[in-house]
């Protein structure tokens, strides 16, 4: 199935998406959001894509394997919840310097699993059938 | 504490996300994944070691205090699984170096497998009820992807199996910690112990709590009689895969068991041990009597492990200080002895070919393999002076102490008829001439990776059952610890009740 | 409202665990959904139900002002639908992949496992 349309909305839309997911991400801080929404609007972005033209145009855009995407924001969040064993305090405590802190790296790995996640389910059922 | 509780749960997931985050060679995961294991059978060491000397360690994750926040317990009992789950992790990451094939190597098996291992020593060490829903998923998922990996069609109809009664035993889960949390409005295991004595919630609600639990740690630990997923699935996927959730699956339903009904669900309002006393009888006699009418040795093996449970249960059923010491025993034990027997079937299979009973023969002339089979076997039976016979033995005595001399005669019989299906492999594998049409077995050279975590959890089955005396010392620590609630509750909620 | 909640778990337990029992592949998948989501249902309905506000402490405020919702259910079903998405789609592939082997989505044609 390929509409003209969706796929020039798909390339108007797509910046608009990952935009819109990094914004969700750092408004979590205090508000409604998160890394985890925001990964999904970001991971929808290349979701998007794969309905609209195909499934290795999506993997292209990504140029990263969507699994190491996985471990790379695992390694993230890991390595932000050992901050605060440096200082003495138990594991994974949110340690702040001002308002950032290693709650918004926690939340950047999360945001980069997601995304590794959904992609790599989403990607490999498409492809299966 | 700042971090020492955390580190079996932290070690290999650290270790899976470099696998996946490098996306490295296959020979590189592998390296990754024995370095991981490696560090990991350190830390729960050193984690057994600081519980044994300085009592039960509890790390108030991120700060928060209980009941609020999640805690990791480290008590006796969970410390001590959790140095059993490394040593089985390690044996199988070195047992898979030569017995898994490349295509699943590449797709990521050390990185499925650590996040296996992850998932199982997190339920062992949290002290929060959906926490531990979160860590089963963990193990889940993981296993619902060792099972399938390769997709051969008896390992999908496998996992159809598997997924399908553990999603639904899940879901069971989920509800009761729903209604537990809306009876006494906390999840924090030792909150809601503290709360439950109290006596504030009604008989009839804690009983439908009890056994909604029962029912779905019963169907991950398999017990009687919702064991009839574990035979029709388990001898499907590759022989290290079987081997590890053999060893380390089935018991972290026995754990969450012995946790809840310890600690949670004492037994005031509701008897459960008495449920308890007959389930375990009927799980042992009918998985030892699937055993006998079956031929392939991964099959046997299976239905052994759920005649097992029944020995585990027996104890927590008794629930007297021996009795709970011989579960904690007979845990550490099994797990060590039943990996074992799959490793050594595995080696059989490589060896000859297969795993049915009439197309295998002539090991008696390889000593090396018939002793790895018969040190094990011996054990699982009860003979003494190998660890199986003192488990056994404890739990015996302390089912005549308390006059249960029904549970007593099933414990014996179960014992004896095991050692028939013990005997029944050794005939054939072992002493039966080569069967007409099948080669001879090869020689042992160039698998030596396969024997290797065989002899080693083999002797460490003998040392087990010379050096006695010190696994059962702990043992009574653990049981003595679990029979008094009041410790765990005290260590988790401290000065703030 | 919970009367009505109550039976709409109860509903969606029942249609679960119907679906479970058929035959077809794809609807013991349907059954399973159905038994997640009448299990995060009843996490919403053990945690009070409640005309308030969202359990947000106000802007000048340092601690909430009830009537608020307990927040941790919704933390609770947050994980659980997280979970139960990765399950379902572990489980949907699974069973394609047994249809694909198969040839047929009926339960009664897999025999290589029965013990």
């Amino acid at each position: 199935m390929k509409s003209l349309v969706l796929q020039t909305t798909t390339r108007l839309f797509e910046p608009l998406f990952l935009v819109f997911s990094l914004f969700l991400l750092l408004r979590g801080h205090h508000e409604p959001g998160g890394g985890f929404v925001g990964g999904l609007v970001a991971a929808s972005a290349f979701v998007l894509r794969a309905l609209a033209f195909d499934v290795a145009s999506a993997r292209r855009q990504l140029r990263i394997d969507p699994q190491r995407l996985i471990g790379i924001g695992l390694a993230v969040a890991l390595a932000s919840a050992f901050v605060s064993v440096g200082e003495g305090l138990p594991f994974m405590t949110g340690v702040w310097s001002g308002n950032v802190g290693t709650p918004l790296v926690f939340d950047a790995g999360v945001y980069v699993t997601v995304v590794g996640v959904v992609l790599t389910i989403v990607f490999g059922m498409a492809e299966e059938t | 504490m700042t971090l020492l509780p955390a580190l079996p749960i932290v070690i290999p997931l650290a270790t899976a996300a470099m696998c996946l985050a490098t996306a490295a060679s296959r020979r590189v995961q592998r390296r990754l994944a024995l370095a991981g294991s490696s560090a990991q059978l350190v830390a729960s060491i050193a984690l057994l070691a600081t519980v044994r000397s300085e009592g039960i360690q509890v790390l108030e994750v991120g700060s928060w205090a209980p009941p609020f926040g999640i805690s990791l317990v480290a008590d006796l009992l969970s410390a001590s699984m959790t140095v059993i789950t490394a040593i089985i992790g390690l044996a199988t990451v070195v047992y898979s170096l030569q017995s898994m094939d490349a295509n699943r190597e590449r797709f990521g098996y050390y990185a499925i497998l650590q996040v296996l291992l992850m998932g199982v020593s997190g339920s062992f060490l949290t002290g929060d009820a959906f926490n531990l829903f979160v860590w089963f998923e963990v193990m889940l998922m993981s296993s619902f992807v060792l099972l399938a990996l390769g997709g051969e069609q008896e390992q999908l109809e496998g996992a159809l199996t598997y997924v399908t009664i553990n999603l639904f035993s899940s879901a069971l889960f989920l509800s009761g910690a729903a209604l537990l949390y809306g009876a006494v409005g906390t999840l924090n295991l030792a909150d809601a112990a503290e709360r439950l004595r109290g006596g504030n919630v009604p008989v009839y609600i804690e009983g439908a709590l009890a056994m909604l639990f029962l029912t779905c740690f019963g169907i991950k630990a398999a017990i009687f009689p919702l064991f009839f997923w574990l035979p029709g699935s388990y001898h499907t996927p590759p022989i290290a895969v079987t081997a590890v959730f053999a060893g380390l699956l089935t018991k972290v339903g026995v754990y969450a068991l012995v946790r809840f009904f310890t600690l949670v669900f004492p037994g005031h309002g509701v008897d459960v041990h008495g449920i308890l006393v007959w389930l375990a009888g009927f799980t042992m006699v009918t998985g030892v009597l699937g055993a006998a009418a079956q031929s392939d040795v991964r099959r046997i093996l299976s239905f052994h492990i759920v005649s097992q449970i029944g020995y585990m249960v027996m104890g927590l059923a008794l629930a007297t200080p021996l009795a709970l010491a011989g579960t904690v025993f007979y845990l550490i034990h099994h797990i060590l002895v039943k990996t074992n027997l799959f490793f050594v079937s595995g080696i059989v299979a490589r060896m000859q070919g297969g795993y049915e009973l009439s197309r295998v023969g002539g090991f008696a002339s390889k000593p090396v393999v018939a002793g790895l089979f018969l040190i094990p076997a011996l054990s699982l039976a009860g003979i003494p002076p190998l660890s199986g016979f003192f488990a056994k033995l404890a739990l015996v005595k302390a089912g005549i102490e308390i006059e249960s001399y029904g549970i007593v005669a099933a414990a014996l019989g179960t014992s004896l008829l095991t050692l028939y299906s013990m005997t029944k492999i050794w005939n054939e594998a072992f002493w039966k001439a080569v069967p007409d049409g099948i080669a001879a077995p090869r020689s042992a050279g160039g698998i030596g990776l396969m024997l290797l975590p065989s002899i080693v959890l083999a002797s460490l089955t003998v040392a087990i059952g010379l050096g006695a005396g010190w696994l059962f010392a702990l043992s009574i620590d653990a049981s003595s610890q679990l029979l008094d609630p009041r410790a765990y509750v005290d260590a988790v909620l401290g000065s703030r009740r | 409202m919970a009367p009505i909640l109550a039976i709409a778990i109860g509903a969606l337990f029942g249609t679960g665990l119907y679906l479970m029992l058929r035959r077809s592949l794809v609807k013991l998948v349907l059954g399973l959904s159905f038994l997640a989501h009448g299990a995060n249902l009843l996490i919403f309905g053990v945690g009070g139900l409640v005309e308030g506000h969202p359990p947000i402490v106000a802007e000048g405020e340092t601690v909430l002002v009830p009537p608020y919702a307990d927040p941790l259910p919704q933390a609770l079903i947050l994980t659980a639908i997280v979970i139960s998405f990765a399950v379902t789609a572990f489980a949907l592939v699974l069973v394609y992949r047994a249809r694909e082997s198969l040839g047929s989505d009926d339960l009664d044609d897999l025999g290589g496992t029965r013990t």
